[in-house]
């Protein structure tokens, strides 16, 4: 009972907005902390590895990005749909804030992704599933901000966004299936990009480290944003 | 330890350029993110 | 239920005939993009056979884009859309007429003349069959997707090229499964897979889509 009303208390924009810059100040000040670890340990702990030499020590931004990306844009569906169905509007807020830091990550996995795979497999881009998959992420990301940006009301543009947004998750996972069919049906000779490197535990380390401060940085970022828009809009 | 000195450090055997080429976007892009935020809730409170 | 349906599906075919511009535009704009390949690529016929699929598939898509955001802006403009609205008749139903009118002067003269553009690139007639299926099975799930982008962008400014920046995304599946099923049956095996998942993908858009369209009027009326 208590517990509902709490979570009734804080679902109004104003009691949050505090509670946001709090929440904001500490998950930075951690993002940094474990950000300065992960780069330690992925730097000077992590030994070279056999086969890709110094190169594969992009993996460190460039797994927690992509990990990120996808996360992300669940998240963002998530609040557009309960701000859909229970119409609150921090919900709905929470969804567009987190939006430019989703596109910013899969922006990142991508140029990573490239400067990765230019020394490894040769080239900047190959049609591989995974980086296609991210691609098409990025234009789902972008026609969320375009469609939000283009509508004047907050109210229809929280909700058209919403909409398209669960339209999205859905298409997410039949676009990913497909484009991986694709992929196999286009097979070219040069590169198979399945084989997961044997991993040292150092190297699990550090990017699990650096997938927390990308998390907690996303937090900061989101959280700071929708205090942008509840002082805009209230 | 794997670096013998700063210059090993930066050329990251060779693939200097492609390892800082993604650590340096990355950080200029949340760096860019940053900026902004801080000059948007300086607008907002405005 | 039905009887509302029927009404709208005529009406609107009613409507597009008496400007039969508009269906034949967005035909003819399918004829030309295919027509407009060859003359950047060359007229070499293997490459042209191995890119026929492709690019008849990616004209269909840019051409059912084209006439989406006509779907509901006329009836946005003179009211008939309000009324749908506060009308008995369930706003779904309502919406999938009108997405099946759109696909019958949109999608399926695609399907038709289809084999025209394969001749053109060259494609053995035992192609025609496969080609022709993936459109029929593909081009109304593009109408249906497209109609949620064109009900979330009505009446918005620059909506046209925002309403491509929403739904061609969406459209990938479509395009790898149509155009896979045409490349699968060129290369000597059974297309029957892609075809089939191509007839999931519209029962999964027929099922959902025409509830998601009526969600956005809804947003974009209110």
């Amino acid at each position: 009972m208590s517990a509902a009303i709490k979570w009734y208390w804080f679902s109004s924009p104003q009691t949050f907005f505090p509670l946001a810059g709090k929440i904001a100040r500490w998950s930075a000040v951690g993002a940094g902390l474990l950000a300065a670890a992960g780069l330690y340990v992925g730097f000077f702990v992590a030994p070279t590895d056999a086969q890709q030499g110094e190169a594969y020590r992009i993996i460190f931004i460039h797994v927690p990005a992509a990990w990120m990306s996808m996360f992300l844009y669940v998240v963002m569906a998530f609040w557009a749909g309960i701000g859909l169905a229970f119409n609150t509007r921090l919900s709905s807020m929470m969804a567009s804030a987190i939006a430019p830091t989703g596109a910013l990550f899969t922006f990142l996995a991508l140029w990573t992704g490239a400067l990765w795979g230019r020394p490894t497999w040769g080239a900047y881009w190959v049609w591989d599933a995974r980086l296609t998959s991210e691609l098409i992420l990025l234009f789902l990301y972008l026609g969320f901000m375009a469609l939000q940006a283009a509508i004047d009301e907050p109210r229809r543009a929280d909700r058209a966004g919403a909409l398209l947004a669960i339209v999205g998750v859905v298409n997410v996972p039949i676009i990913y299936y497909s484009v991986t069919w694709w992929n196999t049906l286009h097979q070219g000779a040069s590169v198979s990009l399945t084989r997961a490197p044997s991993m040292a535990s150092t190297m699990l380390t550090g990017m699990l480290l650096m997938a927390l401060a990308f998390w907690l940085y996303s937090i900061a970022a989101s959280l700071a944003r929708v205090r942008c828009i509840i002082k805009e809009r209230e | 330890m794997n670096w013998g000195g700063w210059s090993e450090f930066w050329a990251m055997g060779g693939y200097g350029f492609y390892v800082w080429g993604a650590y340096g976007v990355t950080c200029a892009g949340l760096a860019v993110e940053v900026f902004l935020l801080r000059r948007r809730t300086r607008e907002a409170k405005a | 239920m039905i009887a509302a349906a029927r009404c709208v599906v005529r009406r609107d075919l009613l409507l597009a005939l008496r400007r039969p511009s508009d269906v034949g535009t967005a035909l003819l704009f399918f004829v030309i993009v295919a027509s407009l390949f060859p003359l950047g690529i060359g007229a070499e016929p293997n490459q042209l056979r191995a890119v026929a699929p492709g690019v008849i598939w990616v004209a269909a898509l840019l051409s059912s884009m084209l006439s989406l955001s006509r779907l509901f802006a006329a009836d946005h403009a003179d009211g008939t859309l309000e009324q749908m609205l506060l009308g008995v008749s369930p706003l779904g139903v309502i919406a999938a007429a009108k997405v099946f009118t759109h696909w019958l002067v949109s999608g399926l003269p695609l399907v038709l003349i289809a084999p025209l553009i394969a001749l053109q690139y060259d494609l053995p007639a035992s192609l025609y069959g496969t080609l022709a299926l993936s459109l029929l099975l593909g081009t109304p799930v593009l109408s249906l997707i497209g109609a949620i982008g064109a009900a979330l962008t009505l009446g918005l400014r620059g909506g046209g090229v925002l309403l491509s920046l929403l739904v061609l995304p969406l459209y990938v599946p479509v395009l790898i499964m149509g155009a896979g099923s045409v490349d699968m049956a060129a290369a000597g095996l059974a297309p029957q897979g892609q075809l089939q998942l191509l007839g999931a993908l519209l029962l999964l858009a027929a099922a959902f889509a025409p509830w998601a369209i009526a969600a956005a009027l809804r947003i974009s009326t209110e």
